[in-house]
């Protein structure tokens, strides 16, 4: 079992500050969701943090990742700018798909974000070409796919996984089973809930971790990246982790009868963010004080990116014309 | 006739047609009431659907059916789109009569295999031996950004397969009789509903009834010029009507209904008396329904028409996810007033 000093000093640090920068980024929707201005679907990825923050922090830039509707998390800790993300869920000419995207469909092609898809198990696939784009163009890039537990009951998903195994491709499948898809629980939907096991058919490797624990995500996908990186092929990765909020927006969804209270307090008394800042705490990696400073320097940012995301002006009505087809210089 | 108004909520109603002692039901409602009369009424009828059984019960269209029928006859099913569709309809040839839900359109691109390769050409390829009872409601989104993937509206892509029936209820007593009609056909039968009906209210009876699925309806009377408006816009139709009204122009509406079959003499019947006609859509312009009804009007009668035929639909493009954009994409009364005057200008 690998321990936190397995981790580089520097990275232990990056992934606490993803998770926490996830975290304030979501909460900062909550505390404005109701002024009813970001008019957005936002599915937010609170209680997921860890899963984002410990597959990001071994990609690079040119590294693609192929994200879902609950992508927020995603897209920071692959390195999109919040001030774009934000002006995007306002509609803002300044988002980064022109407003014309919105919260599930952000995209960020200098960090390898190409596009997001909200159709169910879509990006699966496009990670899997992804993947033999930069195998056949000797690039070296990996490819990673986020995607929820209801996801891997699409057939696009076997189907990658098929030829991602058939073709040695460089993707990484990360399955972040949080048990529900909407409101409905996983085993009203799958024979069993161990998603990992669907790889062995296809003869890939996979992983089954907590995805709540940072380090857990960390390590596995650290080997799951470097051997894609190395020819090795793809891997699956199963992070079993819980959504905090309601599926989509910015309430709870266990007053509508969605999920029991009581596994909701659970997952929470294990949220990844505060588990990790106690590791961190205990190493002496991290002191209350930077956590107090790195707190405050973030939601200063956070809320300033908001502020201007706000406040920066709608897209021209012609906007809905143009960007049907690629424009040509 | 009562059945053919709708209003925006119960207070409209209770003052229009309340003092008849007239049941009033949301469009949602309205569908409820109908599969709930299915469920009881056929053994071999089920609802299967994404979340069909959750609280959220696909937008109240499914409230408390699994309470009372079960989660065998009001079934969840796994998020497996076109392999859940082939499951239906191989139901369906086995002597079931599926009713498959969709909270969305956008997700009906996932089955375009089960449905065209399959259902539509079930009964041909068997030389009519085998058919498919089969209903796929699926609902269109608009509005808080749903963007290009939550809000297409795709009945007209349904128009070039033949094998399929397609459904399109504006009102809540539509809503009911032909989604009644739809599972008894005993075809596959797509059935379009959209988002901003549900909440509106209209003329429902108890008793079980059913709409034929090839008559459309006069929803108004007119003289100056004919819209024939589906789903959603026929609000939007009304709408334009009254404040034309003002202006001393008089709007015939029609409501097809059922988009195939199609209500051709109804709307030929109509164009003959007013030699204006606008189609408007809650769809994109080319290739869709609107085409096809212009196309038949001038097919069949190509000297009723004084002036261009004008449509009234969304622009050659995805739905943008920006509500300043929102603004711009979507036609509303407006719009079909404005186009009500360009054929008047230009004929
Ligand atoms: C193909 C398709 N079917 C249905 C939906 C509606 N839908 C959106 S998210 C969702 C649940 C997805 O669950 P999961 O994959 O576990 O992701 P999570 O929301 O838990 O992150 C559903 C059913 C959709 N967007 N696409
Ligand atoms: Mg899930």
């Amino acid at each position: 079992m690998p321990q936190l000093s397995d981790i580089p000093p520097q990275d232990r640090r990056r992934l606490w500050e993803t998770m926490l920068l996830i975290r304030r980024f979501e909460e900062h929707i909550v505390d404005v969701y109701g002024q009813q201005e970001m008019q957005s679907p936002v599915h937010l990825y609170i209680g997921q943090e860890a899963v984002a923050a410990g597959v990001c922090l071994h990609l690079r830039p040119e590294d693609y990742l192929f994200s879902t509707h609950r992508s927020h998390g995603h897209c920071l800790a692959k390195g999109a700018d919040v001030f774009s993300l934000y002006a995007e869920f306002y509609g803002r000419a300044a988002g980064c798909c022109r407003g014309k995207g919105g919260s599930m469909h952000p995209c960020a092609p200098e960090v390898g974000i190409l596009g997001t898809t909200a159709i169910v198990g879509g990006g699966i696939p496009l990670a899997t070409g992804a993947a033999l784009a930069s195998k056949l163009l000797g690039q070296g890039r990996v490819a990673v796919t986020l995607f929820g537990d209801g996801a891997s009951e699409e057939g696009a998903f076997h189907e990658s996984l098929n030829f991602a195994a058939l073709k040695a491709l460089p993707v990484v499948f990360v399955c972040e089973n949080n048990f529900y898809a909407t409101a409905s629980p996983i085993h009203q939907r799958q024979p069993h809930d161990d998603i990992f096991r669907h790889a062995a058919g296809y003869g890939i490797p996979a992983a089954q971790v907590d995805g709540n624990d940072a380090a857990a995500v960390y390590f596995a996908a650290r080997e799951a990246v470097q051997r894609a990186r190395r020819g090795g092929g793809p891997s699956l990765i199963e992070a079993r982790t819980y959504r905090w909020k309601g599926h989509v927006g910015p309430s709870c969804d266990w007053e509508n009868g969605c999920r029991p209270k009581q596994e909701l307090e659970q997952w929470m008394d294990r949220c990844p963010l505060e588990r990790f800042t106690q590791r961190l705490l205990q190493s002496g990696d991290l002191t209350e004080q930077d956590i107090r400073g790195t707190l405050e320097r973030t939601d200063v940012m956070l809320a300033r990116e908001l502020e201007r995301a706000k406040h920066s002006p709608p897209p021209a009505s012609s906007e809905v014309w143009r960007h049907v087809f690629h424009e040509t210089k | 006739m009562p059945w053919t108004k709708i209003f925006s909520n119960q207070a409209e109603f209770d003052l229009a047609l309340g003092g008849q002692g007239l049941r009033a039901l949301s469009f949602r409602e309205a569908l409820v009431e109908a599969q709930r009369f299915l469920l009881q009424d056929d053994p071999r009828v089920l609802l299967m659907g994404e979340g069909v059984d959750d609280p959220g019960a696909i937008f109240g269209s499914t409230a408390g059916l699994a309470q009372s029928f079960g989660k065998d006859r009001v079934m969840d099913v796994p998020l497996a789109e076109n392999g859940m569709t082939g499951v239906a309809i191989g139901a369906a040839l086995a002597g079931l009569r599926p009713i498959f839900i969709h909270m969305r359109n956008d997700f009906l691109p996932m089955c375009m295999d089960q449905l065209i390769n399959h259902a539509a050409k079930w009964s041909y390829m068997t030389g009519g031996r085998v058919n498919v009872p089969l209903v796929v409601r699926s609902i269109v989104g608009r509005g808080w950004g749903s963007a290009a993937q939550h809000s297409q509206a795709l009945h007209g892509l349904f128009l070039h397969v033949p094998g399929l029936k397609i459904v399109a209820p504006a009102t809540p007593y539509d809503a009911k009789g032909l989604l009644i009609a739809a599972s008894r056909d005993g075809n596959p039968v797509m059935f379009f509903e959209h988002r901003w009906t549900f909440d509106y209210v209209g003329y429902v009876p108890a008793e079980a009834y059913q709409v034929p699925l090839d008559q459309g309806v006069r929803r108004r009377q007119g003289s100056d010029a004919t819209v024939v408006a589906i789903g959603w816009m026929v609000n939007e139709a009304l709408k334009a009507a009254a404040a034309l009204e003002a202006e001393g122009v008089s709007l015939e509406i029609i409501d097809p209904r059922t988009l195939l079959p199609l209500d051709m003499p109804l709307i030929l019947e109509s164009v003959a008396k007013t030699g204006r006609l606008v189609i408007a859509d809650t769809a994109c312009h080319t290739g869709g329904t609107g085409a096809e009804i212009a196309c038949r009007v001038a097919e069949w009668s190509p000297g009723a028409l004084k002036a261009p035929v004008v449509r009234v639909d969304f622009p050659d493009a995805p739905t943008p996810a920006s509500t300043a954009l929102e603004k711009t994409y979507y036609p509303d009364a407006e719009a079909i007033a404005q186009a009500v005057h360009r054929t008047l200008r230009e004929g």
